[in-house]
């Protein structure tokens, strides 16, 4: 019964005490397609470590349970290991070299050569290559999936669709290729690129090869896949046929409510005044890519950014801020603001803090103090005393407004003198927001404010910008992966999917309407879809 | 305009804009040697062409060492120092029992060989540990190894290694070797081989050319993908050219022109070129070719593809270094002399500004580009001093001039490079439909 079967037998996975994984069962029949999903941090990719033994994994104390293939512990410790039971993978950045033709890459570590004198003296490395023999097998794995493209041509400067095919022609023309790892493979693709490759993923299943197809977008693992598993919070949740199961349902068992973050309806004064309003906006941030996003913001509300990683969510406010190349008409407090110009941008009042906290958002190797008073130095020239021509710092200022800053944000430090380097993750965020709190914005942009947090601390940051925005009066806009904190706080979340927005919701819409729209279904239909359960 | 360059070089997409970018030293260096042909009109042709000829023989083994290391993604390797250094050692030992002729020569050769492994394999080893940073440990590992070699030569031998008192080569109070040692009859040794004089040579070498762009055009197979014709205009250009050359060197060896005055071309040493351009040919077409390629387009790609990338930058270190010991024995063989604490100190700097005038780059290296960049490097060596003559009337001025300009190819060389190359990684939106709309 389990000839040639892929077993997940209850894998589970700890990064430094942190388990992201827990108990995972999942099997993969050959000539099946079995789609995985789930959100982010939901497992995917640390399961797909899993299976192909990437160092990540083994250098971080390895995993508890078995991966088997045909009933028997396929003991798979490296990426070669993966290889040698028949496991490829097409991955989602193209593992392409641009400067080698097709068949190069097809045959990449794998050519083909003959032996020479050389070769005979000093090893098989120095056996020549067969490019003929290379070019006509590069030319058969083109051929199962009905390529006609010629397989001597460079890769570099082929369309995105194209590049995928290469990538899973090196795939096939591996021998013994047993499964094969589809890792959000349409991403990139446009539609009928799409339709080409889902197709051929069904042509390979045909030929028995097992398939695993990672996908956010449910409409293409309904249409594809014959069952589907569903991780969340690094759990099993379900595994189904896909016949038996809808888009809707898929959606409800995705998203759920993980933590419970309970709600508490503020009593913020939200006035008609819009104080931010985006049109057009695209951002070349790679990875985030924003290709056409209008929003407004009005004074004194939380607005949430929600979406999937790499949708574009994050882009938003890094284009705000004149991080990455970006255009769009933008207004702020009625007039026209240069985004491009990030100096001009926090002189008027917008702060932000970024999701890379370690990397942009603080200097590690530099005191509390003076990582408070930077951007207010850096910005507004403050902290500074004027002696004949020159500015000093004023170190006694610093050291002043970061003791009052530790006190009212209770920043658990040994003194303001501390390195941030050496605080936990939710006080260096604290850091970073009395940073913010320093430039005395009336606009905050928050990305991941809890992201490497631990959960007791994720709930005093979301106090904390509650705070501030019902006593202060501040504007908050929050973009974050995790649902719950965004219900949690959010007056309104904007939901973004492939670089523009999928639609606006309320906190309290359910879980299907929110898995649907992240999955890039229309709100209309998302809300019609989420309203039969509902009511 | 466009087509005409279209025509010229048989392909449409050419831009004249980036091919001027991807040359411009090379272009600056025709330049140079043109004008300075001109100005300097007291340089006989001959004597031009002798020095030329002299410098190639002597330096072409040491430009080629170049190729290896850039093709695996390692950069312009500065440290080939330490492989000359290993050739100069080994001169050392074979001129200290005062072996002479071809097979000291050969003993040179064979000694320098293991020296080279060992120092090869410690300097790739520490390129490894300094991944993105390969030039300038390059440079640090040449400085590192005169450290390390001055300390051999100037006390090790005579302190620790007991050597004769009174030696020829060893310095009066019996530690350390002289300032300059004697090639004795090394020197010549492989130059002397089999000569043969420099018109004929030229006449042969043009009516191969012309043979070769007769047999690319008409009768080659070619292969899918690669080019299959000249166009028109080039195959022309070819077939003229070589021509002309071929037969102006018949009529010059006829004639006793200028052309018979040229140093006579040593034939073997010629052949010895020749064999490591191949060498280096046929070794990109195996397997440990491919690994050097693909290390050096995307090492996490060829990690990822199980590939050891470590140890493949490692061999190509190695075989750099023992190219470049061996290219000093060459060198030195040719020179007479060893300058024993100076010889090794410009073969660096001088390698890689020839190598990037013949247009190579960080990552694109190929054995034309190392001739060309050999032939027009050491031309505007021997120009320099003599502008500087004939214009200024001081040849110390050219002098200045040439190692401005050693630096200043290097310099700007690199400059360019990382200029394009961030280019080329710049982010950018997508341009706007003209209307001011998004396209779909």
């Amino acid at each position: 019964m389990n000839e040639g079967i892929l077993e997940f037998v209850n894998v589970g996975k700890e990064y430094s005490g942190h388990a992201v994984l827990k108990n995972i069962n999942m099997s993969v029949r050959p000539g099946e397609i079995h789609a995985l999903i789930g959100e982010n941090g939901a497992g995917k990719s640390t399961l797909m470590n899993i299976l192909f033994g990437m160092p990540v994994i083994h250098s971080t104390g390895g995993f508890t349970g078995e991966v088997r293939i045909g009933g028997k512990n396929a003991g798979i410790l490296t990426p070669h290991d993966a290889m040698e039971n028949g496991i490829g993978m097409v991955h989602q950045e193209f593992m392409l070299i641009p400067g080698f033709t097709i068949t190069e890459n097809i045959k990449l570590n794998r050519e083909i050569t003959k032996p020479t004198l050389m070769s005979k003296v000093f090893g098989k490395r120095l056996e020549s290559l067969e490019k003929d023999n290379m070019a006509r097998d590069a030319r058969k794995a083109l051929d199962v999936m009905g390529m006609d493209i010629e397989e001597y041509v460079q890769v570099e400067g082929l369309p995105v669709g194209h590049l995928q095919f290469v990538e899973i022609a090196r795939e096939i023309d591996k021998t013994g290729i047993k499964f094969l790892v589809f890792d959000e493979p349409t991403a990139v693709l446009t539609e009928s690129e799409t339709e080409n490759l889902l197709d051929a993923i069904r042509k390979l299943a045909k030929q028995g090869i097992g398939i695993i197809f990672i996908s956010h977008r449910l409409e293409e693992i309904i249409r594809v896949s014959d069952r589907v598993t569903i991780l969340r919070d690094g759990e099993w949740v379900a595994t189904e046929n896909t016949k038996d199961i809808t888009a809707k349902e898929i959606a409800r068992l995705m998203v759920g409510r993980a933590l419970s973050l309970d709600r508490v309806e503020g009593n913020r004064q939200i006035s008609d005044e819009i104080l931010l309003d985006v049109k057009g906006l695209r951002v070349m941030m790679p990875g985030e890519e924003v290709k056409d996003v209008s929003l407004s913001v009005r004074k004194g509300e939380i607005v949430g950014i929600g979406g999937l990683a790499g949708q574009g969510k994050l882009g938003i406010a890094n284009g705000l801020m004149g991080l990455y190349p970006v255009d769009g008409t933008v207004t702020y407090k009625g007039e026209p603001l240069d985004v491009t110009r990030t100096d001009t941008t926090l002189k008027k009042g917008i702060a932000f803090l970024s999701e890379d906290r370690k990397g942009v958002g603080l200097l590690l190797d530099s005191p509390i103090d003076l990582n408070i008073a930077f951007s207010g130095m850096e910005v507004k020239g403050d902290f500074f005393r004027r002696v004949g021509p020159f500015k000093l710092s004023d170190r006694g200022a610093i050291r002043k407004h970061a003791e009052d800053m530790v006190k009212e944000l209770d920043i658990r430090c040994t003194s303001v003198a501390q390195y941030t380097g050496a605080l936990s993750g939710g006080n260096q965020q604290k850091v970073c927001i009395a940073r913010a709190l320093t430039l005395d914005p009336d606009l905050l942009l928050v990305s991941e404010p809890t992201r490497g947090i631990d959960i007791g601390a994720k709930k005093l940051i979301l106090d904390l910008l509650k705070s501030l925005a019902e006593e202060k009066g501040m504007t908050i806009v929050m973009t974050s992966s995790e649902l719950a904190e965004l219900r949690s706080i959010c007056d309104r979340i904007i939901i973004i999917c492939e670089g523009r927005v999928a639609g606006e919701l309320s906190p309290n819409d359910s879980d299907e309407v929110y898995g649907l729209m992240m999955s890039g279904v229309s709100k209309e239909e998302a809300m019609r879809a989420g309203g039969e359960t509902n009511g | 305009m466009k087509g005409i360059i279209t025509k010229l070089t048989g392909d449409s997409s050419f831009d004249l804009k980036n091919w001027l970018l991807d040359n411009i030293v090379t272009i600056i260096f025709w330049v140079f040697i043109i004008v300075g042909l001109f100005l300097a009109r007291d340089v006989s042709i001959d004597w031009f062409f002798t020095e030329l000829c002299n410098r190639f023989y002597r330096n072409a083994f040491l430009i080629l060492s170049l190729i290896i290391p850039v093709v695996a993604g390692l950069g312009l390797n500065f440290g080939i120092v330490v492989g000359a250094i290993a050739g100069q050692l080994a001169v050392i030992a074979v001129r200290y029992w005062d072996m002479g002729g071809l097979s000291g020569f050969l003993m040179c050769i064979l000694i320098a060989l293991p020296i080279a492994v060992i120092i090869g394999l410690l300097t790739g080893i520490l390129y490894n540990k300094t991944k993105g940073q390969e030039m300038i440990t390059s440079l640090i590992v040449g400085y590192f190894g005169n450290g390390v070699y001055q300390f051999i030569v100037l006390f090790v031998i005579g302190v620790i290694i007991p050597v004769q008192m009174g030696h020829p080569m060893i310095l009066y109070d019996g530690i350390g070797i002289r300032m300059s040692v004697d090639m004795g009859t090394i020197t010549y040794s492989l130059d002397n081989l089999l000569q043969v004089p420099f018109a004929p040579f030229v006449a042969v070498m043009a009516f191969l050319v012309l043979a070769y762009t007769l047999w690319y055009q008409f009768l080659r197979k070619a292969k899918p993908g690669t080019k299959e014709k000249m166009s028109p205009i080039q195959f022309v250009l070819f077939i003229v050219l070589s021509l002309a050359v071929g037969i102006f060197a018949v009529a010059q060896a006829v004639t006793g022109g200028w052309m018979t005055k040229v140093r006579e071309v040593p034939v073997v040493l010629m052949l010895v070129i020749a064999a490591l351009a191949l060498f280096i040919t046929w070794l990109m077409n195996t397997k440990l070719g491919q690994d050097f390629r693909s290390c050096g387009q995307d090492q996490t790609i060829a990690e990822t593809n199980g590939i050891n990338v470590n140890r493949t930058r490692v061999i190509a270190t190695i075989m750099s270094t023992v190219l470049a010991a061996w290219g000093m024995i060459i060198y030195l063989q040719n020179m007479g002399t060893l300058n024993t604490y100076t010889a090794h100190n410009n073969i660096g700097y001088f390698s890689v500004a020839a190598i990037l005038v013949g247009g190579a780059s960080v990552s694109k290296a190929t054995i034309s580009q190392a001739i060309t960049g050999c032939l027009l490097f050491h031309a505007m060596f021997i120009l320099s001093p003599e502008i500087g003559q004939a214009v200024f009337g001081q040849a110390a001025l050219g002098e200045y001039f040439r190692t401005f300009m050693v630096y200043g190819v290097i310099g700007l060389s690199l400059g360019l490079y990382v200029w394009r190359a961030n280019k080329r990684t710049k982010l950018e939106l997508k341009p706007r439909e003209a209307d001011g709309t998004l396209k779909a």
